[in-house]
């Protein structure tokens, strides 16, 4: 297909603002599956992946228009990944901006609408769901018509739901959105803007083809990692899985790669010819590294083992997923798992315990620090148990938050931010009602329960997104807690000097609640090196006795015994002292006790 | 199973009215019923005669209120049971009549285990018991007047709205009547009864306030010159004790892990390797023996190494030191060692056999200790 006549473009949108609703009506009306197909073949698809145990997901779908080739390409849905986001945007060359006519624009949208923007990308606003009776089309065409700099009367108005003006948009998408412009004739050059694992076939890399063309079972080589790997095959999703011969210069398709190891096929990288390489990759490869790190324990050391070949099986579809076996003396032995951020922690966890039928303890997370220490010498923490004592600097991740609420929470959201050591940016307002602020923050203050607060403070309003500002340096250090006497690795944490000293005192009083007590008075410090910093003591029990017993007796208290030993059993024992596992997410939990 | 069981347990379960606080297997009045009760005790008793030894060592008639059984149906069972050298008869203070009192020592019951639970109107009140303090009073004087030489006193403490000085008053009242042995509970709110859907958060409230009164029931009556022997009990020791011992010889054979047979509704057996429980439904069980055939019971099997965490959970409860050999398989070494250090336990010989006893504060803590100990 001639460049001419190809078109790429995603959709970006909110969740539930009718991203897929839109996309299953493009492959209606492009008639690339009929309405019953539809139903069996893509509402079910994930069910049927799994019954013949393929997993390969279409992240991009070639559909026919009017003589033009249009390639749908899927953008990753969250904030943690930012980055596969910016690499799919940069496969294409314009995207739908579809808003929800009742709801507006989110944090999450105008994030990727800006860096849509950024990527130079023609932006196609559409307002959705005009069909809903709650719907204020005429207000978010006006929002988007602003955003973007445009006039509103460009904003396409449709019912992805009931199919009206879909035709329009795909009129749009030709008439509006340039051709790709690569040089068929040049060394061929594609990016890799998404990836995937099929048991059978091994990687599966899904591109865009910007220079040249590749062809079946020709060599290939990622220029940024260097793999070398032989093209298996070559296709496109249009919608279920096509093998084509060639994939030319403006096309997106898909590369099965046989490699076996997702980390050696990244996201940003660039695939070339062996026979005839590109002297330069495209731009804009980053080495992606993960920000947010907390430790994963087996509730029961038994299941260590499974959650080894659990985390194996998700690396595998996951690359941006690391892991290092890590032996904690009062959880035993578990993983140090670093994250994007904490959606992916949360994503990680939920499909170990789903998916894997894991029980899992979670320390508290905390993110990578970049430490200076008095002998010269750079090291990255990832666990703060392992933040020496002897340091020069420490440097932490800042992130820059946008926050979008409505005006009359403001107030609250700028508190909260000061709160968590925010720097103020800018404030504008979005429309009259509606309000984006902008802050950097660090990290290490948004992992814990930044985003639960937000929401709690604005009553679910405030829509939320970030991205990595940088490492900066900050008053930070290491604060320990001791049960009698010994220090609990698990409980350890980097605060700032600032709030060193509340979150000791407040970690100190819930561990008193949670750790039951024993048969001697325990000490519980939260400790600065050697300078104890909060203090209190968990009474000894005075009197455990079990009333009477009898001849009638016996077996029940016999089993009171033995439910009490196994109850033991399941405590970690820190010394002579008994934790609960709930003690270790106290850390974790601390937020709660805040207004 | 061979016959070597030196101790029976009747169980007697008619009472006037079921306390709030019980758990008990009860029956209410049931005045008519007393007779063929008495009947089926006796057919249970033959069925299961082959279970006793030749000689008895301890009878004991618990409830249920024993005394509330019509005298003359209390009296058949008396005589029919075979001699024993302890006859123990639990009583509630309101049934102890002077006739009652002379019965019972004519049927050569030896001791008299009477429910004084407080002395204070309104915590008997709390604890819906039908006796005032005079009426506890009286009842022991009867049991005395009756030429009993061992009478024992259950008293109870932790009850809802109980002050540490109503305490000081109870075990005052108690001493002042010297008895041989007392019997002090804390008050148990068992999921379930009446009490606990009453008082139950009333208890959960007051009850770390209350975590000293077992401390002081120790330090008083031992004060006292008792012995505190078990968890729970204690008896007069030496010269007040005129040499005797004192100890209720039928529960050290249980704390002891001895066999016995219980015979009666819902009463509990352990014989060997198995411990069975009949059933609690009073119709069912007269039906069967009517039938001459045994209730229906629950059957637990108690391997060796059950048997021997039991030893260690029961053996733990008496102030004589715990023979290691006999329970040395269902003890965690690691913990002992722990124990050891925190103070809570030593180790000690009795005839050159290695033994284990609890400290003072190890006693206090005592199911914790336990459950610490089980391996």
């Amino acid at each position: 297909m001639p460049q001419n006549r190809i078109r790429n473009f995603s959709i970006v949108a909110h969740i539930d603002h009718g991203k897929s609703t839109l996309a299953d009506r493009v492959l209606e009306l492009t008639e690339t599956v009929s309405g019953r197909e539809m139903r069996e073949q893509l509402l079910d698809s994930m069910d049927l992946e799994r019954e013949r145990g393929i997993t390969i997901k279409a992240q991009a779908v070639r559909v026919p228009w009017k003589g033009h080739q249009l390639n749908l390409i899927d953008t990753p849905g969250h904030v943690d990944f930012t980055y596969e986001v910016s690499r799919a945007l940069q496969a294409c060359e314009g995207a739908l901006l579809l808003v929800d006519a009742a709801q507006g624009l989110e944090a999450q949208t105008l994030a990727n609408a800006y860096l849509a923007i950024e990527n130079d990308l023609e932006i196609v606003p559409v307002v959705n769901k005009i069909d809903l009776p709650q719907a204020n089309p005429d207000q978010a065409a006006a929002d988007l018509a602003e955003l973007i700099g445009g006039s509103r009367d460009d904003v396409l108005r449709i019912s992805a739901k009931t199919g009206a003006g879909v035709e329009a948009v795909l009129d749009a998408i030709v008439e509006r959105i340039p051709p790709p412009a690569g040089d068929p004739a040049a060394p061929a050059r594609a990016l890799i803007f998404d990836s995937s694992y099929d048991q059978y076939r091994g990687v599966v890399a899904f591109v865009r083809v910007v220079d040249g063309s590749f062809r079946t079972r020709e060599r290939l080589r990622a220029m940024a990692l260097g793999t070398r790997f032989e093209a298996e095959e070559l296709g496109f999703f249009s919608p279920t899985m096509s093998p084509t011969p060639r994939l030319e210069a403006g096309e997106v398709g898909y590369v099965i790669t046989g490699l076996k190891d997702v980390s050696k096929l990244r996201v940003g990288d660039t695939l070339t010819s062996e026979a005839h390489p590109a002297a330069e990759p495209l731009p804009g490869y980053k080495d992606v590294k993960p920000m947010v790190f907390a430790g994963l324990f087996p509730t029961e050391s038994d299941d260590y083992p499974e959650l080894r070949d659990a985390l194996e099986k998700l690396k595998l579809n996951d690359a941006s997923l690391v892991y290092e076996p890590e032996t904690s003396q009062a959880l035993g032995f578990g993983f140090r798992c670093g994250f994007l951020g904490l959606l992916h922690m949360e994503i990680v966890r939920e499909r170990l315990e789903r998916e894997f039928d894991l029980d899992l303890l979670v320390t508290a997370p905390n993110v990578a620090y970049r430490v200076l220490r008095n002998a010269g010498e750079e090291i990255e923490v990832h666990n703060p148990a392992e933040m020496p004592q002897e340091i020069e600097t420490i440097e932490e991740p800042y992130i820059r938050a946008s926050i979008i609420v409505p005006r009359e929470y403001v107030g609250a959201v700028m508190e909260l931010c000061t709160d968590r050591r925010g720097t103020f940016d800018h404030m504008e307002y979005l429309s009259e009602q509606r309000v984006l602020l902008l802050y950097e923050l660090p990290l290490a203050e948004v992992v814990i329960d930044f985003y639960d607060q937000l929401k709690s403070r604005t009553r679910g309003y405030a829509s939320f997104d970030y991205d990595l500002a940088g490492f900066r340096e900050g008053a930070l250090v290491r604060v320990d807690v001791l049960i009698a006497g010994e220090t609990v690795d698990a409980l350890s944490l980097i605060a700032h000097r600032e709030s060193a000293y509340p979150r000791g005192k407040q970690l100190v009083e819930r561990l008193r609640e949670e750790i039951p007590r024993q048969m001697f008075d325990v000490a519980v410090q939260a400790a600065i090196g050697s300078r104890v910093i909060a203090r209190e003591t968990i009474k000894a029990k005075r009197k455990d006795v079990l009333a009477k017993c009898y001849g009638g007796d016996i077996s029940r208290k016999r089993k009171l015994l033995e439910r009490q030993k196994a109850g033991k059993k399941r405590m970690k024992q820190v010394g002579a002292v008994e934790v609960p596992q709930e003690a270790f997410l106290a850390v974790l939990n601390l937020g709660e006790n805040k207004k | 199973m061979s016959a070597h069981a030196r101790h029976l347990y009747v169980h007697l379960p008619f009472c006037a009215h079921r306390c709030g606080y019980c758990d008990f297997v009860t029956a209410i009045g049931r005045r008519g019923e007393h007779g063929t009760y008495v009947d089926a005790l006796l057919a249970e008793l033959r069925l299961e005669s082959h279970l006793l030894a030749p000689e008895l060592d301890t009878i004991f008639l618990g409830g249920g209120t024993p005394t509330f059984t019509e005298p003359a149906q209390l009296e058949r069972l008396l005589a029919a049971l075979p001699p024993a050298a302890e006859v123990t008869v639990e009583a509630n203070p309101e049934t102890m009549t002077a006739e009652l009192a002379r019965l019972l020592r004519r049927t050569g019951v030896t001791r008299v285990s009477l429910g004084a639970q407080s002395f204070q109107p309104a915590l008997l009140n709390v604890l819906e018991r039908r006796a005032g303090p005079d009426v506890v009073r009286r009842a022991f004087y009867r049991v005395r007047d009756a030429k009993f030489d061992n009478i024992s006193l259950d008293l109870l403490y932790g009850i809802p709205g109980q002050s540490p000085a109503d305490l000081q008053r109870d075990l005052s009242e108690a001493l002042a009547l010297g008895p041989e042995h007392l019997s002090c509970y804390e008050l148990e709110a068992k999921p379930g009864t009446r009490f606990t859907h009453a008082h139950g958060a009333e208890l959960s409230r007051q009850a770390e306030s209350m975590e000293t009164y077992f401390e002081h029931v120790v330090e008083r009556l031992t004060a006292a010159g008792y012995r505190w022997y078990e968890t729970a009990n204690f008896c007069l020791q030496g010269e007040r004790a005129g040499g005797r011992d004192l100890r209720a010889r039928h529960n050290l054979g249980y704390w002891l892990g001895r066999d016995y047979l219980g015979i009666g509704l819902g009463a509990v057996s352990t014989i060997e390797s198995e411990r069975r429980r009949n059933t609690p439904r009073l119709a069912e069980y007269v039906a069967a023996l009517g039938r001459a055939t045994t209730p229906s019971r629950d059957v637990e099997a108690l391997p060796d190494e059950v048997r021997s965490r039991e030893r260690l959970m029961l053996g733990l409860r008496l102030d004589d030191p715990l023979l290691l050999e006999t329970v040395a398989s269902a003890i965690d070494e690691e913990a002992l060692a722990r124990l050891e250090r925190l103070g809570l336990l030593r180790r000690t010989g009795v005839n050159g056999s290695q033994a284990l006893a609890l400290t003072t504060r190890g006693r206090h803590l005592g199911g914790s200790v336990t459950a610490e100990l089980m391996a």
